[in-house]
Parts: structure tokens; sequence; C-alpha cells
């Protein structure tokens, strides 16, 4: 089958299309603008709908009221604007509505820059906005990834009934990568709860208030109960070279694709390390982490933040491994070579521990 | 209030059991309060229309939060301020549903200003319900952007002051003044004759979106005994004489019969298609069949020093150093190679100058950001300087030396000059002077076929009619790049 070469945001408007979605709603701000140009390029050929909103917290209403309705509906943006979603979003969780989520990270806080960071992974994996609710957050780090993962969070927001994350950064969305179409979805699953003007629904309701404490206590239950689920059956990461690690690095997006090329050049300098990487940011693959933590001595998290995955690598663990972290931040990126420094110094701080 | 809902209409609830509490037959609402007024005018028009199945109400945050309470109807709550988002999210999705969008004027002058006046602007073919009660009801009588001047609120015990917080804002006028909305009226709902008139703003405002002409808005002065402190006979005094003189009660447009129904709204007829793409045409438009027959192209003999490449590519903006890297990038995947390319972007470009990283390799590539450069392709002097000593030992540094007066500093890499620019001008086409480069680069590394690059050359560059000239700098640049390259001794050198 042939390959197209195209931007990681631009294969992002492919998967959802692929999945069936009918409507973008967005605002522009780099580095995501891509993914609302390439929709209104293609939404519209479709018979689907573009539609740039007047503010980000328009737009995640406007996905709201189309999820509403049990369209496949979507949004991008980046960092600020992903801030300005938070209230939508976590009405979204409240009232169960499926709908997918891009962040294409830049670097903050405040305006920040352009450039590339991870420091969204809290208000992105960790809720961000108020009540007790989780999204599902995956991490491609190619433009492949960028719409597989897509397609992905359809599937699961629908199977769910939740709001689903693509989190990015500024280099996976910007680059461009061979890129192999899947075959469209045909079949979109029944939304029987769906407010879709027929007489069949003209008893549904799309809400996130439950006045009474008893009944939102219920309501909150049933929450977790979903979360839990997700983390019992939907963990996704990829592994290279841990059988025999020592050393495990953990890393997600653009990250592990730097953490790969360092491993590789530490393997061929005889360092027996490792690379684990997330996918699913939530649900976090945890019992891989303490499964890895049986033969490897030592964990090595990084980031493009200040620590914040490395905080749930450490909750995996549970003291049981020293885990250190690598941070840049600013939009300041690694090299593959300042990685393997790393690498070699933790491999001599264990010879030495070991002698 | 409970006497006048007595008879309910179809499209209430005949018990409201969605309300906690003992009382089913009674709304939550205050007795005097003039919320239960307009859902029952509402709910009367829905059944006069036979709409209710397909209306869609959404309701807002304040009072009349719970909507859904009473309307038999889908109904979707929204966050405060942005019920004509939600709205717009559910009519464009359902074009033949009716979705009514109920507001109190805290929700729609103040937090979701916005939200109403671009929604008002793009025409949105739904009807909003806009209760102004000047006051802030659920949340215990603040002020609202429509309070009076000299009302008081608990956050203006002194009375509302100019000075301070302002004038109150007149919604209808506001949005009267743009050209989308086909419909605005304010009304008031104190005494039988007011009630008709309201009654018919709203019927008109259903009507027009039924008929698909766009944007209605209708502002009903509603009383809120509790809120203003006042018994309901009061409140609707107040209304006639105090409230109604600085909010006049008026037609504020009506576009009505001026306007073909193509003119307004978002009907299914804005749509460029109408019915569901065929997987074929799904995957035609997002470029998925764009190269069907697998090609083979002819193998290269590459160098080893020459293999799996981290190139580098910079220049001014305009020089088309982010094209060069696409069609490499392109050519390496028609070639059954993995490639990344990644642009520096945003306000970098701007700068006047960009670059691009690009990486070919016949293994998956890990990062895909180039630290460590196999090759530089220099378009221009700050690029050389910038990026000269990045270079690794025994990489190869292409430069554009019409532009680059000085030559490479480095002793340890294989400098090539390519004279880009006048092998450009001698064509006379100053802009392919990056794939002169191009050519030069893969003359002197025989890292892709020519036939490659020229199909790639297909599919990036848009304009067919530069194919030609395309062709001629690649083999211009090509030819004299094998001139240059190092005899075939020079690999066993290397290895
Ligand atoms: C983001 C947010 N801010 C504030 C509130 C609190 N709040 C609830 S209703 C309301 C005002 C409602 O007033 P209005 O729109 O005039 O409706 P009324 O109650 O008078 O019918 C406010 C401020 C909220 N729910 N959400
Ligand atoms: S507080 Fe005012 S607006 Fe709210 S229910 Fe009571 S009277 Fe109506």
């Amino acid at each position: 089958m042939s390959r197209i070469l195209v931007k990681g945001n631009e294969a992002v408007i492919k998967g959802a299309i692929l999945s069936g979605c009918k409507a973008f709603y967005g605002y522009p701000i780099t580095p995501a603008s891509e993914v609302a140009e390439s929709a209104a390029i293609n939404f519209p050929q479709i018979g689907g709908t573009f539609l740039q909103a007047e503010s980000e917290v328009a737009a995640i209403n406007m996905v709201y009221g189309a999820a509403s309705t049990g369209q496949r509906v979507m949004t991008a943006s980046s960092s600020p604007g992903i801030s300005l979603k938070l209230e939508g979003i976590s009405y979204a969780a409240g009232a169960e509505l499926p709908m997918v989520l891009v962040d294409v990270m830049r670097g903050g806080p405040g305006l920040g820059n352009i450039a590339p960071e991870q420091s969204d992974y809290n208000q992105m994996v960790k809720g961000g906005g108020h009540g007790n609710y989780k999204l599902i957050v995956l991490a491609p780090n190619c433009a492949q990834e960028m719409c597989d993962l897509t397609m992905l969070a359809f599937e699961l927001a629908d199977k769910y009934r939740t709001p689903a994350v693509i989190l990015t950064d500024g280099f996976v969305g910007q680059m461009m990568e061979p890129v192999q179409l899947p075959e469209p979805v045909t079949e979109l699953p029944a939304k029987p709860w769906a407010v879709d003007g027929t007489p069949e629904t003209a008893n549904n309701l799309v809400s996130s208030i439950y006045l009474e404490a008893p009944v939102l206590e219920a309501h909150n239950e049933k929450l977790q109960q979903k979360y839990r689920e997700i983390s019992d059956h939907e963990v996704r990461w990829e592994q290279i070279y841990t059988d025999d690690a020592e050393i495990i690095i953990v890393g997600y997006g653009i990250v592990s694709r730097i953490l790969q090329t360092a491993v590789e050049a530490a393997r061929a300098q005889g360092i027996a390390v490792g690379l684990l990487r997330p996918i699913t940011l939530f649900p976090f693959p945890v019992k891989r982490i303490q499964e890895l933590a049986e033969t490897a001595s030592v964990f090595l998290v990084a980031e493009l933040s200040n620590g914040q995955m490395v905080d749930d690598v450490r909750l995996a663990l549970d003291g049981r491994r020293p885990t250190k972290f690598y941070g840049r931040m600013g939009g300041s990126v690694p090299s593959p070579e300042e990685i393997l420094q790393e690498i070699k110094k933790l491999n001599n701080d264990l010879n030495k521990n070991g002698n | 209030m409970a006497k006048e809902i007595l008879e309910k209409p179809e499209s209430f609830y005949g018990e409201f059991t969605r309300k906690p509490g003992a009382n089913p037959e009674s709304t939550h609402y205050c007795p005097g309060c003039g919320h239960g007024v307009v859902h029952k005018l509402i709910a009367e028009t829905m059944d006069d229309f036979g709409i209710r199945e397909k209306t869609v109400f959404v309701s807002p945050v304040g009072c009349s939060v719970f909507g859904y309470y009473y309307f038999k109807c889908g109904n979707v709550q929204a966050a405060h301020g942005r019920a004509p988002a939600v709205a717009t999210g559910i009519k464009r999705a359902l074009p033949d549903s009716v979705v009514i969008s109920y507001q109190g004027d805290g929700d729609l002058a103040a937090i979701g200003g916005n939200n109403i006046i671009q929604a008002a602007n793009r025409g949105e073919n739904i009807t909003v319900i806009f209760v102004n009660n000047a006051i802030y009801g659920m949340t215990g009588s603040q002020m609202a952007p429509t309070t009076l001047l000299g009302q008081k609120t608990t956050t203006t015990p002194r009375g509302r002051s100019a000075e301070n917080e302002g004038y109150p804002i007149r919604m209808s006028e506001l949005l009267a003044t743009l050209e989308a909305p086909v419909y605005i009226e304010r009304v008031a709902i104190t005494d039988a004759k007011h009630l008709m008139k309201a009654r018919k703003a709203i019927r008109k405002g259903i009507q027009n979106q039924i008929d698909g002409r766009g944007f209605s808005f209708i502002e009903i002065l509603s009383a809120c005994p509790t809120g203003w402190k006042m018994t309901p006979v009061d409140s609707k005094k107040w209304i006639e004489d105090v409230l109604s003189d600085y909010f006049k009660l008026n037609v504020l447009k009506d576009k009505n019969g001026a306007l073909k129904k193509e003119d307004t709204g978002i009907t299914k007829s804005k749509r460029e298609k109408e019915v569901e793409p065929t997987k074929k045409e799904i995957m035609e438009l997002l470029g998925g069949t764009a190269q069907t027959a697998k090609v083979s192209f002819p193998q290269t003999d590459v160098t080893a020093n020459y293999l799996d490449p981290r190139i580098k590519i910079a220049g001014f903006g305009g020089q088309g150093v982010l094209l060069l890297g696409q069609l490499l990038a392109q050519s390496a995947m028609m070639s059954e190679l993995f490639s990344t390319w990644l642009p520096s972007y945003g306000p970098e470009m701007r700068g006047g100058t960009a670059n691009c990283h690009v990486i070919i390799s016949d293994k998956r590539i890990g990062s895909p950001l180039v630290s460590e450069t196999d090759v530089l392709i220099a378009m221009n002097l700050p690029s050389l300087e910038k990026f000269e000593d990045e270079v690794r030992p025994n990489g190869v540094i292409f430069m554009n030396s019409s532009l680059i007066k000085r030559k490479v500093e480095r002793q340890d890499v294989e400098p090539v000059y390519v004279p880009a620019t006048e092998f450009a001008d001698e064509l006379k086409e100053p802009r392919v002077a990056n794939v002169v480069m191009l050519g030069a680069y893969l003359g002197y590394t025989n890292l892709l076929s020519v036939e490659s690059v020229l199909a790639a050359t297909k599919t990036v560059v848009k304009r067919k009619e530069l194919f030609a000239i395309n062709k001629e700098a690649l083999a211009k640049g090509f030819e004299f790049g094998r001139a240059k390259a190092k005899p075939k001794k020079h690999k066993e050198e290397v290895l």
C-alpha cells in the first residue's frame, strides 16, 4: 500500500475523518493550527462541519453541543487554549460525552513560547479542570500514530463515554513522516443516550448537574468505576531492549524518539539500558513498570517539563527502585548525545555501587 | 405562578419527576417568577407547531438551569454563558431539529457576552430566548449587566453607579447592529396584552428557525420578585414603569420577507456535500490513493559515509529550504526508506531564516532532530556560520557558493561548493536554486535515484507548470555534483 508524507497535525485530521468524525470546532494557536487548517479543507468535503469558534471556550462548548447529539466531534489546541477549555472538558466528563481533544503542547507558563514542551501532563492526565474526573490520554510519537491513535481515541471515547485526548507536542505535530492510511471505519456504535432531535430521544437529557449529595456521590462512583475499567483494559506501551536492562528510561511523545536513539547508542557501547514508552498516559502502565522493577535496578524519567510524569513512575515504583529525573523546559530539547551522557553517568554509578 | 401552568401544554411533562423533593406538580421557581410564564409560552408554541419531538432545549446556568424538569423534549444543559455555543454545535449536527437556547441576563450578557454576539453574527439558525430580570437570581441577587443605575443588589449595596459598574447593557439594540440576525424583539410579560405580544414574538422566532431563516432573538423583561425584594404585583408594576422605560419594548430588527432562505442560517444547503462519501472517495480526498501502483526506483550504490544521512538544510526564507527537505523526505519514502522532515517553525521563520532537519534511513528513525549533522546544505552565509560546527568529522557541507564568498573553515569535513544561484539564474528561474542544490547533493552522494526525486517533485510541487524547469535544475545540479564526486577508491579509504 502506498504511503503519504504528512505532518503529524494533518495526520490527526486524516485519522479523524477515517473514524467518521463529522465536525471540528477550534481556535487558531501555534503549533496546533495545522490541525484546524486541515479540518477546514477536509470536513466540508465530507459533508461535515468546520467552524472557527470565537475562542477556545466557545469551541469546547460547541463540541459539547455536537457530542450531545451523538456525532463524532473534535477540537484541537495548544497549552494556553487547553487551559481555557478546562471548564468545558470537566462538563463533558461529568455529562459523559465522548469527544476527542488534541493538545499540541507548547512552552509555558503564561504565553511562554511556541516551542515544544510536555508541561500539560498534569492538566490533561491529572484532571486540570474541577471535579473527580479523568480523561483517556494517548501520547503518539510519530505521524503514523497521530493518525492511528486519533482513531483509537474516537473508539475509546465512544466505548467509555468519556473525552479522550491526543497529548502531543510541537515537534510531533510539525514533523512530516510517511503515513499509511488505515481503512475507514464504517460502522459507528449506537448512542441511545444522545439527544438527536428524534421522537426516540425526546426524553433524553445531557447534563452534569446532580443536586443532591447522595445522587452526585453515586454519579462520581460510577465515573470512578469507569476509570478503573479503563485502567484494567486499555493500558498501552512500547518497550525496546528492556529484557535484560539494568537501567530503564521512561519517556513519551517526542522524547521517546530521542531516548530511542540514545538507548541504541548506549547498547552499542555495551550498557544494559532499555526504554519504556507509555502510549497511554491515563491509564498509566503501572503494572508494567512494577514488572520491570523486578529486573532493573534504576529508573530514569526524561520529560520536557519540570517533572510531571515522573510522579506517576514514582507512585508505581512505591520506593522500590531509585528514580532519577532528567527534565528540560522552555522549548529546549535534549540531543540523544546529552541523554547518552546521563545514561553513562547512571551506569558508572551502578558499577561503582556494585563493586 | 403555579396556577398559571395548571393547564399544562403537552410539551411539558405531566409530572415534574426530574425535580427532587416531594412536590412534582409545582415548578422550582419562586411565586411571581417570570421564568415559568416564559416556559409556558415556549411549550405552547411547541405544541401548536407540533415540534416537541424534534426540539432540543438548551438550558443555561441560572434559575432556569432546570429547564429539563419541565420540557418534554431533548434537553442539553450548558455551562454558564455558553448556551449559544452549545446550541451551535447541536444545530450544526442536527440541521432539521429546532434548537431553543434559553438564557438569563447574567448568563447571556456578562459571562457569555461574546458567545451570543458571535452566534448572532454567524446567523446561527437557532432561536434565543433571553430572560432579562435585571439581576442574578440563582446566586442570590447580585448585579447583572442589565441592573439599572441606582438599583440595589447584594453586590451593589449602595445602588449601581455608572462610575463603578458602567451602564446597563441593552443587548437587543447591540445585537441589532449586526448584519446576520433576522429578528430581534424585546417584549414583557406583565399584562394580557403584553403576554399576547410575547407569545407572538416567541412563535415568530421559532417559525423563522423552522423556515431556515437564521438567528432570532427574543428578549423578555421578566420579574424576579425574590431578587428585587418586591411582591409579584409590585414586580409587574416595576417592569411597566421603570424597567421598560430603560429597556424599550420594541422590534429592533425584522428582516423577514426581505430574505431568501439561502441567504440565512446555516442550513444543509451550506454544506458542500449532502451525501455520505464512499470509502473510496474518503481515501481519495485524504490522498491515500495518490500513489496506487508500487513504483520501483533504480537501486543506488552509496558510499558508506553518505548512508543514513542526518541532514540539515538552511537558508533565508524564500530560498525554498523547507521544500528541498520535503523533496528529499518524499523521494526517500517513495524509495521504500524511512524518512523524517522537521521544520523550524513560528517566529523563527519570520526572522527571515529557515531550516529543516531531514533524516533518511533504512531503519526506523529515533530522534528526528538533527544535532550531530552528517550533511549540511547551506544556502546562505548565516546558515553556514550557524551550523558549520555541528557537522561531524568526515561530514559533508554543500554550500551555495554564489552567495557565500568564503570557504568552509573546518579541515575535517568534505566541502562541496555549488554555484546554485548562478545555475538557477542561467535557467532564468532564481527560485530553483534549491533544486540545483538537491541535484548536486544526489549527484555527489548517489543517495537516491533521480527518478524517485522527479516523482517526488510531482507530488510535492503543486504547480504542475514548474515541473519542467525543476527537472532541468535537478539535472544541472546532478551533473555538477557527479563531476565533483570523489572517485570510488575514496570508499575504501573511509571504510
Ligand atoms: C463559571 C461560573 N461562574 C459563576 C457561576 C455561578 N452562577 C450561577 S447562576 C449565575 C447567575 C445567573 O444569573 P442570570 O443569568 O441572570 O439568571 P437568573 O438566575 O437570574 O435566571 C452565576 C453567577 C457558575 N455556575 N459558573
Ligand atoms: S430567584 Fe428570581 S429568577 Fe430565580 S426563581 Fe426566584 S424569582 Fe425566579
